[in-house]
Protein backbone atom coordinates (compact mmCIF):
# COMPACT_ATOMS: atom_id res chain seq x y z
CA UNK A 1 0.00 0.00 0.00
CA UNK A 2 3.23 2.68 0.88
CA UNK A 3 4.62 1.75 -2.51
CA UNK A 4 1.15 2.08 -4.51
CA UNK A 5 0.91 5.50 -2.82
CA UNK A 6 4.16 6.69 -3.50
CA UNK A 7 4.07 5.41 -7.24
CA UNK A 8 0.64 7.32 -7.63
CA UNK A 9 2.55 10.27 -6.33
CA UNK A 10 5.30 9.89 -8.79
CA UNK A 11 3.07 9.18 -11.66
CA UNK A 12 0.66 12.30 -10.78
CA UNK A 13 3.29 14.69 -10.03
CA UNK A 14 5.64 13.65 -13.06
CA UNK A 15 2.61 13.31 -15.23
CA UNK A 16 1.67 17.04 -14.27
CA UNK A 17 4.85 18.80 -14.57
CA UNK A 18 5.09 17.28 -18.47
CA UNK A 19 1.38 18.13 -18.82
CA UNK A 20 2.74 22.08 -17.98
CA UNK A 21 5.32 21.68 -20.66
CA UNK A 22 3.46 20.17 -23.26
CA UNK A 23 0.42 23.49 -22.33
CA UNK A 24 3.35 25.55 -22.70
CA UNK A 25 4.02 24.38 -26.22
CA UNK A 26 0.96 24.59 -27.75
CA UNK A 27 -0.07 27.72 -26.46
CA UNK A 28 3.48 29.83 -26.95
CA UNK A 29 5.29 27.28 -29.67
CA UNK A 30 8.09 27.67 -27.33
CA UNK A 31 11.20 25.20 -28.38
CA UNK A 32 12.03 22.50 -26.31
CA UNK A 33 15.29 24.17 -25.45
CA UNK A 34 13.60 26.96 -24.22
CA UNK A 35 11.65 24.53 -22.24
CA UNK A 36 14.05 22.64 -20.86
CA UNK A 37 15.94 26.31 -19.89
CA UNK A 38 12.48 27.53 -18.15
CA UNK A 39 12.48 23.89 -16.34
CA UNK A 40 15.56 24.18 -15.06
CA UNK A 41 15.47 27.50 -14.02
CA UNK A 42 12.19 26.78 -11.83
CA UNK A 43 14.08 23.74 -10.62
CA UNK A 44 16.85 26.32 -9.24
CA UNK A 45 14.37 28.61 -7.66
CA UNK A 46 12.13 26.08 -6.10
CA UNK A 47 15.70 24.57 -4.27
CA UNK A 48 16.83 28.53 -3.24
CA UNK A 49 13.52 29.09 -1.52
CA UNK A 50 13.73 25.30 0.43
CA UNK A 51 10.61 24.98 -1.71
CA UNK A 52 11.66 21.86 -3.46
CA UNK A 53 12.38 19.56 -0.27
CA UNK A 54 9.29 19.03 1.02
CA UNK A 55 7.42 18.36 -2.48
CA UNK A 56 10.14 15.61 -3.38
CA UNK A 57 9.54 14.48 -0.18
CA UNK A 58 6.04 13.15 -1.46
CA UNK A 59 6.50 13.29 -5.24
CA UNK A 60 9.89 11.78 -5.15
CA UNK A 61 11.50 10.86 -8.58
CA UNK A 62 7.88 12.64 -9.89
CA UNK A 63 9.56 16.15 -9.57
CA UNK A 64 13.59 14.97 -9.16
CA UNK A 65 13.21 12.88 -12.72
CA UNK A 66 11.91 16.28 -14.43
CA UNK A 67 14.94 18.63 -15.73
CA UNK A 68 13.01 20.66 -12.63
CA UNK A 69 15.46 18.09 -10.37
CA UNK A 70 18.49 19.21 -12.53
CA UNK A 71 18.12 22.60 -11.77
CA UNK A 72 17.53 21.46 -8.05
CA UNK A 73 20.33 19.17 -7.65
CA UNK A 74 22.09 22.21 -9.35
CA UNK A 75 21.03 24.73 -6.56
CA UNK A 76 21.64 22.02 -3.44
CA UNK A 77 25.09 21.74 -4.20
CA UNK A 78 25.70 25.17 -4.38
CA UNK A 79 23.99 25.90 -1.19
CA UNK A 80 25.74 22.97 0.48
CA UNK A 81 29.00 23.68 -1.06
CA UNK A 82 28.97 27.08 0.18
CA UNK A 83 28.12 26.43 3.60
CA UNK A 84 30.89 24.12 3.94
CA UNK A 85 33.83 25.60 2.47
CA UNK A 86 32.74 29.25 1.70
CA UNK A 87 33.11 31.16 -1.44
CA UNK A 88 34.64 28.37 -3.26
CA UNK A 89 31.70 26.40 -2.68
CA UNK A 90 29.49 28.48 -5.07
CA UNK A 91 31.59 27.62 -8.04
CA UNK A 92 32.69 23.85 -7.14
CA UNK A 93 29.14 22.83 -5.40
CA UNK A 94 26.45 23.59 -8.36
CA UNK A 95 28.39 20.73 -11.37
CA UNK A 96 30.00 19.03 -8.97
CA UNK A 97 26.53 17.65 -7.28
CA UNK A 98 25.20 17.45 -11.01
CA UNK A 99 28.55 15.85 -13.01
CA UNK A 100 26.96 12.24 -12.41
CA UNK A 101 24.27 13.42 -14.92
CA UNK A 102 25.90 15.18 -17.27
CA UNK A 103 28.82 13.37 -17.68
CA UNK A 104 26.59 10.30 -18.58
CA UNK A 105 24.75 12.28 -21.60
CA UNK A 106 27.53 13.43 -22.72
CA UNK A 107 29.70 10.29 -22.63
CA UNK A 108 26.52 7.82 -24.05
CA UNK A 109 25.34 10.91 -26.43
CA UNK A 110 28.78 9.98 -27.87
CA UNK A 111 29.37 6.10 -27.85
CA UNK A 112 26.28 5.64 -29.33
CA UNK A 113 26.63 8.89 -32.21
CA UNK A 114 29.72 6.71 -33.02
CA UNK A 115 27.79 3.48 -32.83
CA UNK A 116 24.60 4.60 -35.07
CA UNK A 117 24.09 6.00 -38.24
CA UNK A 118 21.72 9.14 -38.76
CA UNK A 119 18.42 7.94 -40.73
CA UNK A 120 16.89 10.41 -42.97
CA UNK A 121 13.43 11.78 -41.90
CA UNK B 1 1.16 43.68 -54.01
CA UNK B 2 3.93 44.84 -51.37
CA UNK B 3 6.31 42.90 -50.02
CA UNK B 4 4.55 43.60 -46.49
CA UNK B 5 1.19 41.75 -47.91
CA UNK B 6 3.54 39.06 -50.04
CA UNK B 7 4.47 38.34 -46.14
CA UNK B 8 0.98 38.57 -44.57
CA UNK B 9 -0.29 35.97 -47.53
CA UNK B 10 2.41 33.99 -46.89
CA UNK B 11 2.70 32.96 -43.26
CA UNK B 12 -1.44 32.60 -43.12
CA UNK B 13 -0.28 29.91 -45.79
CA UNK B 14 2.31 28.19 -44.00
CA UNK B 15 0.09 28.38 -40.91
CA UNK B 16 -2.99 26.49 -42.83
CA UNK B 17 -0.15 23.89 -43.97
CA UNK B 18 2.00 23.10 -40.77
CA UNK B 19 0.65 20.01 -39.19
CA UNK B 20 -1.40 20.54 -36.17
CA UNK B 21 -1.16 19.20 -32.85
CA UNK B 22 -4.68 18.22 -31.31
CA UNK B 23 -4.68 19.60 -28.28
CA UNK B 24 -6.20 17.30 -25.93
CA UNK B 25 -4.82 14.16 -26.91
CA UNK B 26 -1.29 15.66 -26.87
CA UNK B 27 -2.26 16.95 -23.12
CA UNK B 28 -2.95 13.38 -22.45
CA UNK B 29 -0.03 11.64 -24.04
CA UNK B 30 2.17 13.96 -22.26
CA UNK B 31 0.85 13.18 -18.88
CA UNK B 32 0.93 9.67 -18.63
CA UNK B 33 4.30 9.40 -20.79
CA UNK B 34 5.92 11.00 -18.45
CA UNK B 35 4.70 9.68 -15.41
CA UNK B 36 5.63 6.42 -16.53
CA UNK B 37 9.00 7.93 -17.29
CA UNK B 38 9.22 9.16 -13.86
CA UNK B 39 8.07 5.83 -12.32
CA UNK B 40 10.97 3.81 -14.18
CA UNK B 41 13.05 6.24 -12.63
CA UNK B 42 11.11 5.50 -8.89
CA UNK B 43 11.50 1.61 -10.02
CA UNK B 44 15.29 2.02 -11.10
CA UNK B 45 16.03 3.93 -7.36
CA UNK B 46 13.80 1.38 -5.46
CA UNK B 47 15.27 -1.40 -6.65
CA UNK B 48 18.85 -0.50 -6.10
CA UNK B 49 18.00 0.28 -2.49
CA UNK B 50 16.37 -2.95 -2.20
CA UNK B 51 19.24 -5.03 -3.71
CA UNK B 52 22.17 -2.63 -1.92
CA UNK B 53 20.31 -1.75 1.61
CA UNK B 54 23.95 0.20 2.08
CA UNK B 55 23.38 2.56 -0.55
CA UNK B 56 22.49 6.11 0.29
CA UNK B 57 19.66 7.47 -1.44
CA UNK B 58 21.15 10.04 -3.47
CA UNK B 59 23.63 7.76 -4.91
CA UNK B 60 20.26 5.50 -5.79
CA UNK B 61 18.88 8.51 -7.52
CA UNK B 62 21.72 9.37 -9.18
CA UNK B 63 22.21 6.23 -10.74
CA UNK B 64 18.32 6.15 -11.71
CA UNK B 65 19.12 9.49 -13.22
CA UNK B 66 21.97 7.94 -15.19
CA UNK B 67 19.97 4.76 -16.06
CA UNK B 68 17.82 6.83 -17.56
CA UNK B 69 20.11 8.81 -19.58
CA UNK B 70 21.10 5.64 -21.14
CA UNK B 71 17.80 4.26 -22.02
CA UNK B 72 16.79 7.64 -23.67
CA UNK B 73 20.43 7.82 -25.30
CA UNK B 74 20.22 4.48 -26.78
CA UNK B 75 16.28 5.07 -27.78
CA UNK B 76 17.57 7.83 -29.67
CA UNK B 77 20.59 6.25 -31.55
CA UNK B 78 18.05 3.42 -32.85
CA UNK B 79 15.73 6.08 -33.68
CA UNK B 80 12.20 5.36 -31.07
CA UNK B 81 12.70 8.17 -29.08
CA UNK B 82 11.71 10.35 -31.96
CA UNK B 83 8.63 8.10 -32.23
CA UNK B 84 7.94 9.05 -28.55
CA UNK B 85 8.84 12.51 -29.15
CA UNK B 86 5.83 12.95 -31.63
CA UNK B 87 3.30 11.28 -29.50
CA UNK B 88 4.47 12.69 -26.26
CA UNK B 89 5.68 16.04 -26.86
CA UNK B 90 6.25 17.33 -23.46
CA UNK B 91 6.08 13.90 -22.23
CA UNK B 92 9.51 13.01 -23.37
CA UNK B 93 11.03 16.63 -23.65
CA UNK B 94 10.68 17.68 -19.86
CA UNK B 95 12.20 14.50 -18.18
CA UNK B 96 15.37 14.04 -18.04
CA UNK B 97 15.59 11.66 -20.74
CA UNK B 98 14.60 14.85 -22.84
CA UNK B 99 17.45 16.36 -21.96
CA UNK B 100 19.56 13.74 -22.82
CA UNK B 101 17.65 13.29 -26.26
CA UNK B 102 18.72 16.49 -26.76
CA UNK B 103 22.52 15.73 -26.54
CA UNK B 104 22.46 12.39 -28.38
CA UNK B 105 20.38 13.32 -30.87
CA UNK B 106 22.61 15.93 -32.80
CA UNK B 107 25.31 13.78 -31.62
CA UNK B 108 24.25 10.65 -34.26
CA UNK B 109 22.79 13.21 -36.80
CA UNK B 110 26.01 15.37 -37.25
CA UNK B 111 28.77 12.57 -37.46
CA UNK B 112 28.59 12.85 -40.59
CA UNK B 113 30.22 15.83 -40.62
CA UNK B 114 33.23 14.98 -38.53
CA UNK B 115 33.34 13.96 -34.92
CA UNK B 116 34.75 17.40 -33.88
CA UNK B 117 33.02 19.91 -35.76
CA UNK B 118 30.09 17.52 -35.93
CA UNK B 119 29.52 15.17 -33.15
CA UNK B 120 31.12 17.19 -30.28
CA UNK B 121 30.12 20.39 -31.58
CA UNK B 122 26.52 20.19 -32.16
CA UNK B 123 25.23 17.99 -29.34
CA UNK B 124 25.29 21.08 -27.39
CA UNK B 125 22.94 23.24 -29.56
CA UNK B 126 20.00 22.54 -26.96
CA UNK B 127 21.90 21.52 -23.70
CA UNK B 128 24.24 24.42 -23.82
CA UNK B 129 21.76 26.29 -22.97
CA UNK B 130 20.43 24.58 -20.31
CA UNK B 131 23.69 23.75 -18.83
CA UNK B 132 24.80 27.52 -19.26
CA UNK B 133 21.83 29.08 -17.88
CA UNK B 134 21.55 25.94 -15.11
CA UNK B 135 25.72 26.90 -13.87
CA UNK B 136 24.95 30.63 -13.67
CA UNK B 137 21.72 30.64 -11.60
CA UNK B 138 23.59 27.70 -9.38
CA UNK B 139 26.30 30.24 -8.86
CA UNK B 140 24.24 33.32 -7.73
CA UNK B 141 22.36 30.84 -5.31
CA UNK B 142 25.33 30.02 -3.76
CA UNK B 143 26.63 33.67 -3.67
CA UNK B 144 23.07 34.47 -2.17
CA UNK B 145 23.30 32.00 0.09
CA UNK B 146 26.80 32.87 1.18
CA UNK B 147 25.68 36.23 2.75
CA UNK B 148 22.41 35.21 3.92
Amino acid sequence: MEYFLTYLWVFLVGGAVCMIGQILIITTKITSARILVTFVLVGVLLEACTIFEPIASVAKAGITVPIIGFGASLARGAIGAVRATGLIGAFTGGLQATAGGIAAAVGFAFLFGLIFKARTK
Amino acid sequence: MNAKERDLAYNKYVEARIPKTKAWPSLFNSFWVGGVICMIGQGASDLLLYCFPGMAEQTASTYASIFLIFLASLLTGIGVYDKIGKFAGGGSIVPITGFSNSIASPSVEFKNEGIIFGMCVKMFTIAGPVIVTGIVASILVGLIYLFV
